[in-house]
């Protein structure tokens, strides 16, 4: 098999203040005044700039024609990596060498202007994609029909809803037909339809051969979509497995022991304030912090954060979800009407949101925890759709008799009636 | 499949580039549909919702010379070579037009479309290529008005216009182009730039011959008075399209010389911030 991408020791530094979503620029006065201070101490010139490195060292080679998973956590260099695998920004140092265009899907939309319709943002659109004008011309069609905006072609893009819009934008870099396709997280935006069209489209490019890098925070997309996937930590790549146990090694990856996620405080982003994150905890019956739990016990979910300034309208909350991205359940902790009045304002402090899932309730498997904090309709405060994993081992529950994966993610224990019919 | 993508695909190397040969024109001219798309977009978009629309093209320079002529032509009765004022001064705007409307759009570019430049590659030297030439469009429009007063005034230029014209037009295209690759850098990081604007058009437009003639410089500033390059252009409009002043000579040869000058080093120094630009626009 020949070689699609090869990813030889890139590194890539910013300096702090210039890290892309932190949005600043200099002053020129700023400069000016810097430079007596430089012409004194040449020799300190360096003295109080800070770097990161958003990448480093990260090495990989990629087969032409199979599909890689990226997953890591928000701010782990993902993003960064595409980045420069796309040519937007140079890496510091290292190489890639690329067969082939590579097309990604993160320049969805890129160049679109408002006032022109969808029929010349298409062209505008391929044109930055690096297509050529007769290659755009005779996929056309076939880009209208995709989008479903064919009766709006004509109009001007501003006049479009955001979905019309996203499907347009989509439906462009989807037919550009690159041999190396990036794929990032558009999919979490849309219709299901409109979803299951997408990956429909991920799985053709794979399947015609070409590459597909796809990151995704959805780790059921992740197993879905590839075989093999890499973590991203810190800016460096510290796992390459097969998909299954590459999310496992993710997920464990973000608990400071078993059964406890705890935040750093440079892991929350400075949009969350005044909500701050502690820490997740699941404990079993006994009260003890755990990552495995029968299925006959009750579980115990604990989140502590602290307020810094009061919210009104909180809610803190659970996502349940199975390794295979089936969602069990959303539960937040104001749910019930009563307790929604009672703290209609939550003040500054330091609290925990605990709940109980009931035993008897969930079956065999593993398990990922997610936490929301929001505001309804408001804002979101924070979000990790990933926080902890744990495992449910059915010892005890109903119909373990039978050796036999049972179907579903909850097992209750129900009282079955059996009565003679005369 | 289509034939078109039948095609074997060809390895890039994507590492840290440095010195000139980063400056890949050769990539530039591969994304040349793309200059022509920018280009179409930028004239499509410009006069977008606006009740006169194109017709600003024709109002804005017009409107100027009534200004002109009025005090400089009849307040403070300028000498115009024995050229009638109104002529004489829109001759002139012409090309200051379309220099001042290329620099502006030119130097903005990068920052006006940073959503293209943070998600996608594409030569940067496209933008503000592409909004220097589309200047030329509004340029084109006032030429036809310019041609409409000769007719009135009843002015035949000379011959050489047919050479003489195109070779100003390019000599302003590389003239903007070139500050405006300086400008348009520095931009990114440093949004003074936007505020600079407006100040070194109207000192640049006190440097130039459009509301008076250059002959009015004594004979021994000519050579500095020429460092300006929008100088030599506006004498030369003039003298190609008007039969006034004289014709080009050294002070061109300085004028050119210095254009292509702010253009090769303008070019240098945005492939050298090109690097950070999506780190740091």
């Amino acid at each position: 098999m020949t070689i699609a991408i090869r990813v030889e020791n890139i590194s890539k530094k910013y300096k702090i203040g210039a890290a892309p979503g932190k949005f600043r620029y200099g002053m020129l006065r700023d400069q000016l005044a810097e430079i007596p201070r430089k012409l004194f101490r040449r020799s300190e010139g360096r003295v109080g700039v800070d770097y990161i490195w958003a990448l480093k060292d990260v090495s990989f080679d990629l087969e032409e024609g199979r599909v890689l998973g990226i997953i890591g956590r928000n701010g782990a260099g993902k993003s960064t990596l595409l980045k420069v695998l796309s040519r937007v920004t140079e890496p510091t140092r290292g190489m890639i060498s690329v067969r082939g265009r590579v097309g990604s899907l993160l320049e969805v939309g890129t160049g679109f202007h408002p006032e022109l319709t969808g029929r010349d943002n298409i062209f505008m659109n391929g044109a930055i994609l690096g297509m050529k004008r007769a290659e755009i011309a005779a996929k056309f069609d076939e880009i209208v029909e995709f989008s479903e905006v064919a009766q709006f072609i004509d109009t001007p893009v501003k006049r479009y809803s955001s979905g019309m819009y996203l499907r347009l934008a989509f439906a462009v870099a989807a037919h550009l037909e690159p041999e190396i396709l990036v794929v990032d997280e558009v999919l979490a935006v849309g219709d299901a339809e409109f979803q299951r069209k997408c990956i429909g489209k991920m799985n053709d490019v794979a399947n015609q051969g070409r590459t597909v890098l796809f990151v995704s925070h959805n780790m059921s997309a992740i197993l879905r979509l590839t075989n093999e996937s890499i973590v991203i930590q810190k800016g460096q790549l510290v796992k390459r497995a097969p998909s299954p146990e590459a999310v496992d090694y993710y997920l464990a990856s973000g608990q400071a022991q078993a059964g406890e996620r705890a935040w750093d405080a440079d892991e929350v982003p400075a949009a969350s304030a005044p909500f701050r994150p502690i820490s997740l905890r699941v404990r079993d019956s006994r009260g003890a912090v755990a990552d495995t739990f029968r299925s006959t016990e009750p579980i115990t979910l604990e989140m502590e954060y602290r307020l810094d300034a009061p919210i009104t309208g909180l809610r803190v909350g659970v996502y349940l979800s199975t390794v295979r991205g089936e969602y069990v359940f959303t539960s937040f902790d104001v749910d019930d009407a009563a307790q929604y009045e009672k703290f209609s304002t939550r003040q500054a402090g330091h609290y925990t949101s605990k709940c109980q899932i009931p035993a008897d309730f969930l079956n065999e498997g593993r398990y990922i925890l997610g936490v929301n904090a929001s505001s309804f309709g408001v804002r979101r405060y924070f979000m990790d759709e990933n926080a902890l994993a744990f495992t449910i081992d059915p010892m005890g529950a109903p119909g373990m008799q039978w050796a036999e994966q049972r179907q579903g993610p909850v097992r209750p224990r129900l009282d079955w009636v059996i009565e003679t019919v005369r | 499949m289509t034939e078109i993508t039948k095609r074997e695909p060809t390895t890039i190397y994507i590492k840290p580039t440095t010195g000139l040969a980063a400056l890949n024109l050769g990539d530039l001219w591969q994304y040349r549909e793309l200059v022509v798309f920018m280009i179409w977009r930028d004239i499509k978009v410009r006069y977008k919702q606006t009740l006169l629309g194109a017709s600003w093209a024709v109002i804005q320079p017009v409107m100027t010379m009534l200004v002109f002529t009025f005090l400089f032509g009849r307040v403070a009765k300028m000498p115009s070579d024995g050229i009638p004022y109104p002529i004489f001064s829109f001759a002139g705007l012409l090309p200051w037009g379309l220099f001042t409307t290329a620099l502006n759009t030119a130097s903005r570019s990068l920052t006006s479309n940073h959503n293209m430049i943070s998600k996608s590659y594409f030569p940067r030297l496209v933008l503000p290529l592409a909004s220097v030439l589309g200047g030329l469009v509004d340029f084109v429009i006032a030429l036809v008005i310019l041609i409409g007063m000769m007719i009135y005034y009843n002015i035949t230029p000379s011959w050489s216009a047919l050479w003489a014209v195109p070779v100003f037009i390019f000599l302003t295209i590389i003239t903007a182009l070139g500050v405006a690759l300086w400008l348009s850098a520095i931009n990114v990081q440093y949004r003074d730039v936007g505020y600079a604007l407006p100040f070194i058009t109207q000192f640049w437009l006190f440097i130039t011959p459009v509301a008076y003639s250059s002959k009015v410089i004594s004979d021994q500033w000519q050579l500095i008075y020429s460092i300006n390059p929008m100088a030599g252009v506006v004498n030369g409009f003039r003298w190609a399209l008007l039969n006034s002043g004289n014709s080009p000579d050294l002070s061109v040869a300085v004028s050119t010389g210095i254009a292509l000058l702010v253009l090769v080093t303008g070019l240098v120094y945005f492939r050298n911030m090109e690097r950070t630009f999506a780190d740091t626009i």
